[in-house]
């Protein structure tokens, strides 16, 4: 099932940032091959949330990975925030994940060498900046999220929550247009699962920004603007999310 | 991006001192052995070194080291004088003389025969007696380690007589002589009183000892001594070298020795890699997540080199301080021969360095190849 009519790349409405179409994936050859992805079609326009969801198993991952450009698809047309990634030459597709997407990952991936603020400030160390200002730029997001007191604290004396928030800082501190979030609250309680996704409404969800959330947590669907179902490598079904509904989000 | 590689390099103790703890190792065998190996070739020349002055050493020409020795006729000494660069010449015995003691035992000795008119080719470190004293009747110097050897934990006592040749030798004055590669004891007498020492031969005279006039190059004049005489001449670094090759081509000590190196080169590089790649694998999902956020694979290769030097700079400091340590500590109670020349610590810093690039390669093919996609798998 598709969730808009097919368009060409070049016919792209302004206001699209993410773009699928008829995009697959195949793992291994010959018997052990594994048809991950089947044929998805997705778009996701700026200044929304979109919910990915599905069993285990369904392709969600593979999808947000080919969406990200950290994984190429086998077939099909991929354009984010107006760059066609199929035709994006490695190099360009590093450079283009440095400037423009934010990652939350399922287990957090800090360095477990590096103080909260320093964790926070990777991507403007990778994008080049000065160390002291980098840190100086990530301390002041932190503190934004409630982490201004825990900013010296590394990884391990940190809860999960607040370790997810260290990851939600690392993936806006450097301004992405696409926030793409792995399983954020799978690895936290109720409580701080919900914190976690109210930060990622009040903060990544921006006019020109697009939030892309895979989970099987259906406890945070009320956070989405727009809920795509997934199931055995297909998207069966895109429903609309209660996110206008909700409190945490005055818009 | 160099100070996370750091700071990831130093999060990881364990592995971080293990790392560190191959290449010390490594470093520390290396150094040490090298040193080792470098002293005992030092020792190979301890008495061309010891005979300060003269530039040029005048042989037969089928000397091939300092003890080997092909004996000259006397008339030699009046050839070399008469090459027109040569300042000066003057005689010198080199042999082994057996000495018997006041007791009854025998002592093998190196037996030096130094001018008798100019005492040149004499030791310089005469710390008790004089070096006038060795024109008194059977007057000779003994080395302070040979002495030692001879009559050991007994003060040094002048006028004490041994034999050699059936003839008389007493001690006017002791001597730091540098311990030679053979350990003998040394004798420096008169060359005419040497030649009575020493076991008759027809031949006596076994070097000439020479110096050039001055202004003229010393190579040069060896060249003229050779032309004239057909004797061979060598300065005296010349012939430090040529005795030292020697050594290293025809004995197998440099073969014992490049051996212990490359085990330790070769344990170094297995214990620093195999932890250094344990530490990267632990590690990897990190390297992931960083390529996820856009870090390039140049960047990544350039952090996992640096994080090899930073262990490799670390651990050869560490592993030459130590073996230099050792060098130091053993000076006073061991027979060790240790001379570290700064040609050691070049040869183990490279060897230090391609210790942590072989070190390394593992973990560069293993962060290059991986998946960004990695860090969206649990």
């Amino acid at each position: 099932m598709t969730t808009d009519q097919p368009r060409p790349n070049n016919a792209l409405p302004s206001d699209v940032a993410v773009h699928v179409r008829g995009v697959t994936k195949d793992f291994g050859t010959g018997g052990s091959l594994t048809k991950a992805l089947r044929g998805v079609d997705l778009d996701v326009p700026y200044g929304e949330m979109l919910i990915l969801a599905g069993p285990s198993g369904c392709g969600k991952t593979t999808l947000v990975s080919i969406v990200a450009g950290t994984l190429a698809p086998t077939d099909g047309d991929v354009v984010v925030l107006g760059k066609n990634l199929i035709a994006m030459p490695n190099r360009l597709k590093v450079r283009f994940r440095r400037d423009n997407v934010g990652f939350v990952f399922q287990s957090y991936n800090l360095l477990p060498a590096l103080t909260a603020a320093e964790n926070a400030a990777v991507p403007l160390l990778i994008a080049g900046w000065r160390r002291a200002r980098a840190v100086e730029a990530a301390s002041e997001v932190l503190d934004t999220l409630g982490l201004g007191d825990r900013l010296t604290r590394l990884p391990t004396e940190l809860s999960g929550g607040q370790q997810q928030r260290v990851a939600i800082a690392r993936a806006i501190v450097h301004q992405p247009r696409l926030l793409v979030c792995d399983e954020p609250t799978s690895a936290l309680d109720a409580k701080n699962g919900r914190i976690t996704m109210e930060l990622i409404a009040r903060i990544a969800v921006q006019p020109d920004r697009a939030v892309i959330v895979v989970t099987h947590d259906s406890r945070v669907y009320s956070f989405a603007d727009r809920i795509a179902l997934m199931e055995d490598g297909r998207i069966e079904s895109v429903e609309a999310g209660m996110h206008q509904a909700h409190p945490a989000n005055p818009a | 991006m160099l100070w996370i590689a750091w700071k990831m390099l130093i999060g990881n103790r364990v592995k971080y001192l293990g790392i560190v703890f191959g290449v010390v190792f490594a470093a520390l065998l290396i150094a040490q052995q090298s040193s080792i190996f470098c002293g005992l070739m030092f020792l190979t020349v301890s008495q061309i070194r010891d005979v300060e002055g003269p530039g040029i050493w005048v042989m037969d020409p089928n000397v091939q080291f300092i003890d080997d020795i092909k004996p000259l006729p006397d008339t030699d000494l009046f050839r070399v004088k008469g090459v027109s660069g040569v300042e000066w010449a003057v005689r010198f015995y080199k042999g082994l003389a057996r000495a018997r003691m006041e007791q009854g035992e025998f002592h093998q000795m190196i037996l030096l025969g130094i001018d008798d008119a100019t005492l040149v080719g004499a030791p310089e470190g005469i710390f008790m007696g004089s070096l006038a004293d060795l024109r008194k009747p059977h007057a000779v110097l003994l080395d302070d380690a040979g002495y030692k050897q001879i009559w050991p934990g007994e003060p040094y006592i002048l006028g004490r007589v041994f034999e050699m040749n059936d003839r008389r030798a007493v001690v006017v004055g002791i001597t730091k002589a540098s311990r030679t590669f053979q350990t003998f004891p040394i004798v420096y007498t008169l060359y005419s009183r040497a030649v009575l020492f020493a076991p008759p031969e027809r031949k006596v005279l076994s070097f000439v000892l020479a110096q050039p006039r001055p202004g003229l190059n010393a190579t040069a004049v060896c060249q003229e001594i050779t032309a004239q005489t057909g004797l061979q001449a060598l300065t005296r670094e010349a012939f430090m070298q040529k005795t030292i090759r020697h050594f290293l081509a025809k004995t197998g000590i440099p073969v014992n020795f490049a051996i212990t190196v490359l085990l330790g080169f070769i344990v170094g590089t297995a214990i620093a890699g195999q932890t250094f790649y344990l530490f990267t694998v632990e590690n990897i999902k990190q390297f992931g997540a960083l390529k996820a956020m856009g870090t390039s694979n140049w960047t990544i290769l350039v952090m996992v080199l640096a994080q090899a030097m930073q262990v490799g700079a670390i651990g050869y400091g560490l592993g030459v301080g130590l073996a230099a340590l050792f060098g130091w500590g053993s000076r006073g109670f061991t027979k060790l021969a240790f001379f570290m020349p700064w040609q050691v610590l070049a040869i183990t810093a490279v060897a230090v360095f391609f210790i942590v690039v072989l070190a390394s390669l593992l973990s560069i093919r293993r962060v290059l190849v991986v998946d960004p996609a990695i860090v969206f798998r649990g």
